[in-house]
């Protein structure tokens, strides 16, 4: 039975802790650390706390808005260890934006094990599945290898999802199985275009402007339109993705989403 | 003289000497500073002129001809930083500023460098927002800076080096500064950044031969000052009301006119009950003195971090049949306002763009406000309605002219936030309106526009001041971070996160020109002559890009 709340600030289950004990421990072997450092639940959510309110707004929500960093994906451009990481946070990088944060000690252990958590944490605190059924659920009953590939693996209609685990939380995983056209990325919307020779294109949108749109189109070719070519251009705010809600039970979900959650990029 | 006879002298002197001695002689005096619009071969302080109008009398360029405009130079800035920087341009020189504290002198002909002055910045230095400068004033043979670390400092204009510098606050509590400043008679004024460091903001006047202080306005009053009331208990200690934008300047007045901050924490306002004056608020300062004549505040008691840092614009126009001295103010809120800038009186006020915030202004001008339920979406979100961007007002066309974010809202969620000196305060969180979708926030971190017109879209919106309405809306993608440039030819030059730099027809809004740079225009372009040649010129990405008409 898996309970959800979207608005309450959450405990976390013994699921997740469970969880985090596992991503660490790949983490460590990656770098190259004698002993795992251990992370504790509650500090992971009181470095979230403090994350939001001094960190957010530069590093953005998910950690990704620094050229060259991403906390979710481990990308650090200089701290490769927990102490790198106090370190860089306590003297900053002069001649960047990144400032010295006079945090405390528990301040900073609360931050750095969020940083090395942020890719599992689920501020929903919902609960987490099996990722061995998930996997059979993607490719079996939930279908959803028709549209999408995972590493390379599969069809390009849908975003690649190889790495989907470090770019959304488990929240925001079960919110798109829920709702997909809700919470698709505006810039991953179907788009049909047809020119004024009266050729039609369709595909995914990758990126727009004023002027142009870029296209992977129906036939996998990089298409770029000027719009002023167009007698017709138009952004569906549709998918084709349906909703997983009454398709799989409470159990089901949670072990596609910890399927989901475990694809971290081609390593 | 009058001032028309001077500025045809002035622009026959610019033609009749030869190439290459140009740099020579005159100084930029106060007097000159008090008529720059006048020798519009020039582009003498930050926003063109005292009335910050961003308007040139330069005619060569013309709606007829722009699309014959071409790239004649570019200068590569050795930062990646985000580059906002508005030149001054002096018979010939063009003053840049890179980040994090360079001044750069070029041939404004050619965009070869001069020299470079390096300002060693203190590793304290935590300014909020970006590691920026938008450039520097002029007096005599100096140049002023205002640094990120929030000193201010004095540069030869010939060789580049420091005369003086001054510290204005404490860079580790917070204070910084970014804008460029603006010189009055024989002083230097800046404000402070810091709003999200619960810093207590101020502005501050310096003898421009010595650095030494002439006067100090703080923007909270002290427990004995009118407006303090609007505070409980120590909240004002730490309140924000940051000054980071150039102000304007009316001299039949005498008065200086400044936009000011949020107050802090930024979004958690039942922290700090009251009207919290003077954040997000004009005020009208004696240029001699810092005296406050009169103030007008846009969003009391702000949750929104609506800063209203805006560049005042001054314009002389008829109000209900009479002349009368306006400023003209689109502001983060949503809101475009109309005051007497002689009174602070609030003439009229309409939203420019999707706003539910506020319901309306009152008859004087106060929002009524209609806070949104929690969890749902506040329109214009964090980033405003508008922001810094400089808008343009231009006497020719009678329209003033502003960037805008469109249909782009914030769920925003207040926090308790502790104030502790050096760290933020800001007092919560805010969230796209879209789960996980990005905010298009402080800048473009990639090629690819991951916002899209879901999340907020912009443009260009030509208001007219008399009815508070649009005239014409020129449409964007994504939203709109640009300057915006107005000629006596009705020409209207803007960019865009989206690195096209375009020209518009300032009656009609209807698109002339574009060129692709390839780079995020968040300044504002300029306009200047050299050797009878008209430039116009606009920092994108990490270059400035130099327009003139092919040969």
């Amino acid at each position: 039975m898996k309970l959800r709340s979207l608005s309450s600030r959450v405990t976390l289950s013994g699921a997740f802790v469970s969880l985090y004990c596992l991503v660490f421990a790949v983490a460590a072997r990656a770098q190259g650390q004698d002993r795992a450092p251990e992370y504790y639940a509650s500090d992971i959510q009181y470095g979230a706390q403090i994350f939001a309110a001094q960190c957010a707004s530069c590093h953005g929500p998910n950690g990704d808005q620094i050229s060259g960093v991403n906390f979710r994906a481990g990308v650090f451009k200089r701290a490769v260890t927990d102490i790198d990481l106090r370190a860089t946070i306590t003297n900053g990088v002069p001649g960047t934006l990144m400032q010295p944060f006079p945090f405390g000690a528990s301040e900073l252990t609360g931050i750095v094990s969020y940083l090395r958590n942020m890719v599992s944490y689920n501020a929903g605190g919902g609960a987490i599945g099996n990722a061995t059924r998930g996997q059979a659920l993607f490719a079996g009953a939930g279908n959803c290898g028709s549209c999408h590939a995972v590493n390379g693996k599969g069809p390009r209609s849908a975003p690649d999802l190889g790495d989907i685990g470090m770019l959304r939380t488990a929240e925001l995983l079960h919110r798109t199985l829920v709702d997909p056209a809700g919470s698709m990325l505006p810039v991953n919307r179907p788009v049909h275009a047809v020119t004024k020779d009266g050729k039609a294109v369709s595909g995914r949108r990758l990126n727009e402007d004023t002027y142009t749109v870029q296209i992977l189109d129906e036939q996998d070719r990089l298409v770029s339109l000027n719009k002023s070519d167009l007698r017709e251009f138009t952004v569906l705010k549709t998918t084709n993705m349906p909703s997983y809600k009454d398709k799989f039970n409470a159990q089901e979900m949670a072990d596609l989403e910890a399927y989901l959650l475990s694809l971290k990029g081609v390593k | 003289m009058t001032h028309s006879r001077r500025s045809l002298l002035l622009l026959l002197l610019a033609i009749a000497i030869p190439s290459g001695l140009r740099a020579q002689g005159t100084q930029v005096t106060a007097d000159r500073l008090l008529h720059a619009g006048d020798e519009p071969q020039n582009w003498l302080t930050y926003s063109g002129s005292y009335m910050s109008q961003r308007h040139t009398l330069l005619k060569q360029v013309d709606p007829a001809n722009v699309k014959n405009l071409e790239l004649k130079w570019v200068f590569q800035v050795q930062s990646l930083q985000k580059f906002e920087t508005t030149p001054l341009v002096v018979d010939g020189v063009m003053y840049i500023t890179q980040s994090p504290n360079d001044i750069i002198a070029l041939d404004a002909k050619t965009g070869r460098a001069f020299w470079v002055y390096h300002y060693v910045v203190s590793p304290a230095a935590r300014p909020c927002c970006g590691i920026v400068n938008r450039g520097v004033a002029i007096l005599g043979d100096k140049l002023f800076m205002a640094t990120v670390d929030a000193h201010l400092v004095a540069v030869d204009t010939k060789d580049g080096h420091a005369v003086w510098n001054v510290k204005l606050g404490e860079p580790g509590a917070g204070y910084a500064m970014t804008m460029a400043p603006l010189v009055v008679k024989d002083k230097v004024i800046v404000g402070v950044a810091g709003g999200e460091f619960g810093i207590r903001g101020f502005i501050s006047a310096f003898d421009a031969a010595t650095g030494k202080q002439a006067w100090h306005t703080d923007t909270i009053p002290d427990p004995d000052q009118p407006g303090h009331e609007s505070w409980r208990g120590d909240d004002w200690e730490h309140g924000g009301a940051a000054v980071w934008m150039t102000g304007s300047y009316d001299p039949d007045l005498n008065l200086t006119y400044w936009g000011t901050g949020n107050p802090g924490p930024d979004w958690n306002a039942e922290q700090r009950p009251g009207d919290n004056l003077f954040s997000d608020s004009v005020l009208a300062l004696d240029a001699d003195t810092g005296k406050m004549k009169w103030y007008f505040q846009f969003t009391p008691h702000d949750p929104y971090d609506y800063d209203s840092v805006q560049v005042p614009v001054l314009a002389n126009a008829n109000w209900n049949g009479s002349p009368r001295k306006l400023m003209l103010w689109g502001n983060r809120n949503g809101f475009f306002y109309v005051l007497d800038r002689t009174t602070g009186k609030f003439l009229q006020g309409k939203p420019f763009v999707k706003v539910n915030w506020a319901s309306g202004l009152d008859a004087n001008g106060r929002p009524i406000a209609t806070p949104q339920p929690a969890g749902a979406t506040t329109y214009p979100g964090i980033q405003g309605g508008t922001n810094w961007y400089s808008p343009s007002y231009s006497p020719s066309t009678g329209l003033f002219y502003i960037s805008t974010w469109e249909d782009y809202g914030t769920v925003f969620e207040g926090t308790k936030a502790e104030y502790k000196q050096g760290t933020r305060f800001t007092g919560g969180a805010n969230a796209a309106p879209i789960p996980g979708a990005d905010n298009p926030g402080g800048g473009r971190a990639s090629p690819v526009n991951t916002y899209t017109e879901a999340m907020g879209h912009g443009g260009v919106v030509a208001i007219d001041p008399a009815s508070g309405e649009r005239k014409w809306h020129f449409e964007m993608h994504d939203v709109n971070t640009s300057g915006i440039l107005t000629t006596a030819s009705d020409l209207l030059f803007v960019g865009g996160r989206e690195g096209y730099f375009q020209a518009l027809d300032a009656r009609t809004g209807m698109l002339l020109w574009k060129q692709n740079l390839g780079g995020e225009i968040i300044a504002a372009p300029i306009s200047f002559q050299v050797d009878g040649k008209q430039y116009v010129t606009v920092a994108s990405g990490n270059n400035l890009f130099a327009f003139a008409l092919r040969e």
